[in-house]
């Protein structure tokens, strides 16, 4: 385990910074529409788009920029900063670059697209939807370029450092991040497989017709999965960076690798989950995801045990008596030199607490039949990508880009208050949307021109107005601490360099460090996740094809925002009895 | 690792397979099932509402831009107490069918067929809505079950 900072220059010190730097411009874009969404869906302003967005075209840009472009390039930056720190071995120039100019070219072709309309697909892109073709090369850019680091410079890096100390462990850090990357390279394949196999052609015109329910299992076989790779960087964080900032220790390192090691088990194999909905596939695998779900949700149980306990730990170190005593001898406001970051993983971890619990209803089988599609999941995932892992991804955006430049946080009392903010207007806007979701409210809806529009009396539903009014009320609030995090990282990013620009990390240690033999050895995890997955999906691929293959389902192209209905209508074949 | 982690793993186990253990009973024992396959299902282009048996009724719902074609248009009638069996499907690209208060909360998708079955025990105007989005028009999508 390494805990001094190591300093950094030249190009992969460029990289790392506009790595982070540029997707950060773009959520400033992917919140603003956000905000445009919580106001149109509570009515208060009724308008199909916005400054010449359509609001389906906004909801596009929003997810694609905020769930993909934004959560990928801070994988990539972070996961490149903590290899060079913790294995102490240069990066690649080449490769680097090579990543960069993949990703940022991918990115600014899918921009293209969305903002000239061209792929209003929103960021599921189901087809039988069909975006520009600019549209999934650029998507596809920009995941090659993520994973060209792993394959190129993390993993050679700990192979020659493994050489190097035959007899220490890998550090903690290291293990969750190639853990996450190597889950990312696996359900890459199959969003490859119906990207390059179905929408690419269909979008060239090399055809003309397709199997959607094939295509979906395919995309909710990556879907799922991408939800930990969003999540891991935060737990590595939370694991190794955090119970540091609180003044104490990880309460255990084993404990931690087999959470990570979990994951990789049963991150992949659950994405029926998001079908439960669907016909065309069994009831009787669909409930054997959700057994799976249930199973990947044991990882995040042990991950709070474990914080709470090294916050605990940290706790009673700072003094703290009783059995509650230590959660008030907690950092959380402290502009004591890198202690402001723990406001960030504090207030993620409240807004995680609300995601767990409505994730575990939404994967409860069943259950989901009351909240699919409705603004309920959408109030989830404020809380879960929107929540825990956009505060820590912002919060280490700005300490690292305070590190890379050499310099002090600026105007740390607004860096602090952002969080909380944050994570209070997102609670307020999860509860809201939770309840309007019961009532009935879909979700990816403009309800200011339907549903909440009293003109429109055979649609309006008033009883979805109180809430949906609150909802706008706690997005606001979030907003109002983004522009808080906005105006420090700008200070920060101008500020004068007082230090040498380094990485540096604070990293924990362990209390119990002791390792268990089953966390020791990875191949056994790699080989019971690949076969976890063949197990999990052979049948379920093979029932979407036997009535999909043979079905119908022509393309309609995403022009000027709207729909175009194939030239020539083919007529849906009807299957054998 | 130590005796605290270990009893809360246990604990945080026990915890998901009581859980686990609810839902397959729900599922099975009360009859709160998800769609599944159906191999046999026949696909249609045509919506329509047909009366199988006493105050039973089974609805074939196309789904298309920006509307359901159940026969009579967006729009179906049954008594109080019928029992309807729902087909959906989509005639172009994907949809949804959630009918409020109900556990009917569908996809439609072009090619295959989405079933499920409700009971409809109180009388009034349940709302029929398209959750998925469809283009352009997606907001104003839906339909309605009058119970009388
Ligand atoms: C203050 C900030 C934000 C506000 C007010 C906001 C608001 C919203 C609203 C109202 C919707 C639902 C639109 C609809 O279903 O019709 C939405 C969707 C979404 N938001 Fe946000 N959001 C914010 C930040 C974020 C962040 C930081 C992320 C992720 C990192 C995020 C990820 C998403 C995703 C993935 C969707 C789903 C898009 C879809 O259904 O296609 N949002 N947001
Ligand atoms: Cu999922
Ligand atoms: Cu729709």
């Amino acid at each position: 385990m390494q805990t001094q900072a190591i300093p950094l220059k030249g190009a992969t010190r460029f990289i790392i910074l506009s790595e982070l730097i540029i997707p950060f411009i773009l959520l400033i874009l992917g919140v603003l529409l956000g905000l445009y969404q919580v106001l149109a869906r509570a009515g208060i302003i009724k308008s199909p788009d916005i400054l010449g967005i359509n609001y389906y075209q906004g909801l596009t840009l929003h997810g694609v920029i905020n769930a993909v472009v934004f959560t990928t390039f801070f994988a990539v930056a972070f996961g490149n900063a903590i290899m060079l720190h913790q294995l102490r071995r240069p990066l690649k120039e080449g490769v680097q670059w090579a990543s960069w100019v993949l990703m940022v070219g991918g990115t600014l072709m899918a921009a293209w697209a969305m903002l000239t309309g061209r792929a209003t697909v929103l960021y599921t892109f189901y087809l039988p939807m069909v975006a520009h073709w600019t549209f999934y090369v650029g998507a596809t850019l920009l995941l090659i370029g993520s994973i060209l680091p792993y394959f190129l410079d993390w993993i050679p890096n700990t192979l020659a450092w493994r050489r190097e100390n035959p007899n220490a462990k890998l550090p903690l850090a290291v293990l969750g991040n190639l853990i996450n990357f190597t889950l990312w390279f696996l359900i890459i394949l199959p969003l490859a497989t119906t990207v390059l196999f179905q929408m690419l052609p269909l979008s060239l015109g090399l055809i003309q017709e397709t199997n959607v329910l094939v295509s979906r299992t395919l995309f909710w076989f990556f879907g799922h999965a991408l939800v930990y790779f969003w999540l891991l960087p935060s737990y590595i964080m939370l694991y190794t960076m955090l119970p540091k900032l609180a003044g104490g220790k990880l309460y255990s390192d084993p404990a931690a690798r087999l959470a990570f090691l979990l994951f990789l088990l049963f991150s992949i194999p659950v994405g029926l989950h998001h079908q439960y909905t669907e016909g065309g596939l069994s009831s009787g695998w669909k409930l054997w995801h959700a057994f799976l779900t249930f199973m990947v949700a044991l990882p995040s149980f042990i991950t709070a045990f474990t914080v709470a306990a090294s916050l605990e730990h940290a706790g009673r170190n700072n003094g703290a008596q009783g059995l509650f005593g230590w959660m008030s001898k907690l950092p959380y406001w402290n502009k004591e030199g890198d202690r402001w970051l723990f406001a960030y993983f504090i207030s993620g971890l409240i807004l995680f607490l609300f995601g767990g619990i409505t994730g575990i209803v939404n994967a409860s089988y069943n259950m989901n039949l009351v909240v699919h599609n409705t603004a309920w999941i959408v109030g989830h995932f404020h809380t879960t990508v929107g929540g825990l892992v956009t505060l820590s991804f912002l919060g280490m955006t700005l300490f690292l880009i305070a590190k890379l430049r050499g310099v002090e946080v600026k105007a740390k009392g607004l860096a602090l208050a952002a969080p909380y903010l944050w994570m209070i207007g997102f609670v307020i806007f999860e509860i809201a949307l939770s309840i309007t979701g019961l009532q009935g409210a879909p979700r990816r809806s403009n309800l200011g021109i339907s549903y909440l529009d009293p003109s429109q009396s055979h649609l309006y539903r008033g009883d979805w107005l109180f809430w949906s009014h609150i909802g706008a009320f706690g997005g606001m609030i979030a907003v109002i601490g983004f522009l808080a995090f906005t105006i420090s990282l700008v200070g920060t990013l101008f500020a004068k360099p007082v230090r040498q620009p380094e990485v540096d990390f604070p990293i924990a240690e362990a209390v119990h460090e002791q390792p268990t033999p089953l966390v020791v050895n990875l191949r056994p995890w790699v080989t019971a996740t690949l076969l976890l997955i063949v197990i999990s999906y052979t049948y379920p691929l093979y029932e979407s094809m036997t009535r999909g293959v043979l079905a119908n389902a022509p393309g309609y192209r995403s022009e000027g925002n709207s729909l175009q209905p194939p030239q020539q209508p083919s007529e849906q074949t009807s299957l054998p009895k | 690792m130590d005796l605290f982690e270990k009893r809360a793993m246990a604990l945080a186990l026990s915890l998901v397979l009581m859980f686990f253990g609810l839902i397959v009973y729900a599922a099975k024992g009360l009859q709160a099932d998800l769609p599944t396959c159906l191999p046999n299902a026949r696909l249609f282009k045509n919506g329509q509402m047909v009366e199988v048996g006493p105050n039973r009724y089974q609805v074939d719902a196309v789904a298309f831009m920006w509307s359901f074609d159940m026969g009579q248009g967006n729009t179906i009638k049954v008594p109080r107490g019928a029992v309807v069996d729902f087909y959906v499907t989509s005639r172009d690209v994907m949809h949804g069918y959630h009918i409020d208060k109900t556990l009917v909360n569908l996809m439609a998708i072009p090619g295959a067929v989405t079933y499920a079955r409700a009971k409809f025990d109180e009388a009034g105007e349940y709302q029929i809505i398209c959750h998925e989005y469809c283009g352009l028009g997606h907001q104003s999508m839906a339909g309605k079950v009058i119970v009388e």
